[in-house]
């Protein structure tokens, strides 16, 4: 659509334009009015200026106002963002820490608690055996004594029975030896003297 | 169609007005210029529209132009120099967008014309005057006199910083419209061998292929001369105004 007028142009200055082979010089209007170099025509430079200083004026002013602030915004945002994501993860980090340290020193707890568990267990069954074993020696020593003293007795039963025993078989030989029978006084004095 | 490579740089009245005797007539290069920056402040704020933390590709683009541009004023004029950035910003979008409009074919380039480049280049030199002497009043001055220079030749260096210093909006404008101009002519000259030895018959059209082969490597070369140029205008801008911030260097 704005081609168009240029198009029109174009072919208004064809012939002048043909006139000059593979284009490479400056062409001359024909109507001669304007000079042969655009940028050189003077005649433009107010539009062009004034023109621009409205474009550009209002694309200063709506970068300034609007653009920029809310780029400047963004990146803000999002440079607060991963710093309180860092903090965050940092003191996410400081709690496990806490948290292995405080898991360590339950299990340093629990295992010296465990030592002292069997070294009571390991203490009271000690303490128990030694009992037993000191009542089955008491019990063992009473029944050794009794043993002796039952012997003691049996034994002194038994040598005083030893004296009546020789005086009858004394009796008994001297009257089947000799045919007298004597008395057992004499029996007994003769048995003390032989035995010393 | 004409093979006039000056043709495209034609202005054309679309709406003729005339105040005071003067011709403000909206142009071509009017409509142009409403393009260009219909263009970048759309791209601009539709990109930013969802305000994404995390970016779509097309803001990244926005973004990426931001800081851009935002470390490039930061580098050259310090942190002071962050209250140009909105001025240095819409320069260096305004005349990316313009140098890249331009490359369509049939398009007018708004950057080709020397009234624009140099209203452009003496929007940025006023500015520098004027916050200069506003910021340090004649300490501004100072900007010509380096420290450091014997006694003797203190005359010749401040007339050598003086005519440098003239000289900026001058070759600040040209720069811009001179690669672009050239740029233009150029790739329309090789197109245009194209099309009349393509019209020699049999051999011609053989013999238009390196002339093909020459355009399509220009296009090319524009598109990064498009970029360049809007860089160096940027960059130009920003060191300027680090002279208005800090004028004794």
């Amino acid at each position: 659509m704005y081609v168009a007028p240029a198009y029109a142009q174009t072919e208004s200055e064809a012939p002048a334009s043909e006139a000059i082979e593979a284009g490479t010089e400056v062409p001359h209007d024909a109507n001669g009015a304007e000079s042969g170099f655009p940028p050189f025509e003077t005649s433009s430079y107010p539009s062009q200026l004034l023109w621009l200083a409205i474009t550009f004026g209002l694309f200063y002013l709506f970068l300034k106002r609007v653009v920029l602030p809310r780029i400047s915004g963004i990146l803000e945002v999002r440079s607060d963002r991963i710093a309180q994501d860092l903090d965050q993860a940092a003191r996410m980090k400081d709690e496990a820490d806490e948290a292995i340290a405080a898991y360590e020193q339950e299990l340093a707890e629990a295992r010296g608690r465990a030592n002292e568990i069997g070294q009571q267990a390991r203490d009271t069954a000690k303490a128990e055996a030694d009992a037993e074993r000191k009542a089955a020696e008491a019990e063992l020593e009473r029944k050794l004594a009794d043993s002796t003293a039952r012997i003691e007795a049996i034994k002194s039963e038994a040598m005083g029975e030893v004296g009546q025993i020789a005086a009858e078989t004394t009796g008994a030989i001297m009257a089947s030896l000799v045919g007298a029978k004597p008395t057992k006084a004499e029996i007994e004095a003769a048995i003390g003297r032989a035995r010393g | 169609m004409a093979n006039d490579p000056i043709h495209q740089f034609h202005i054309t009245k679309l709406v003729p007005i005339e105040i005071g005797g003067l011709d403000f007539s909206f142009t071509n290069s009017s409509l142009f210029m409403v393009a260009t920056v219909a263009a970048a402040g759309a791209f601009l704020y539709m990109t930013t529209a969802s305000r994404g933390l995390v970016p779509s590709r097309l803001q990244s683009i926005t973004e990426m132009s931001y800081e851009f541009v935002a470390s490039m004023l930061r580098d050259a004029a310090g942190s002071q120099g962050m209250r140009f950035f909105p001025l240095v910003f819409s320069l260096f979008m305004f005349v990316l967008v313009a140098n890249l409009l331009g490359m369509f074919p049939y398009f007018f380039t708004v950057t080709s014309h020397i009234i624009v480049t140099f209203a452009l280049a003496l929007l940025v030199i006023g500015t520098v005057v004027v916050y200069g002497f506003w910021k340090h009043g004649l300490g501004f001055l100072k900007l010509f006199v380096p420290e450091g220079v014997p006694g003797v030749l203190i005359p010749l260096v401040v007339a050598i910083e003086v005519i440098s210093f003239l000289s900026r909006p001058i070759s600040l404008s040209v720069r811009l419209f001179a690669n672009m101009l050239a740029g233009h002519i150029t790739l329309k000259v090789f197109a245009g061998f194209v099309t009349s030895l393509s019209a020699m018959g049999v051999v011609g059209v053989a013999g238009a292929i390196l002339p093909l082969l020459m355009t399509i490597a220009l296009t090319g070369l524009e598109f990064l001369v498009a970029f360049l140029q809007a860089y160096v205008f940027a960059v130009l801008t920003c060191m300027y105004l680090n002279d208005a911030l800090h004028p004794s260097h």
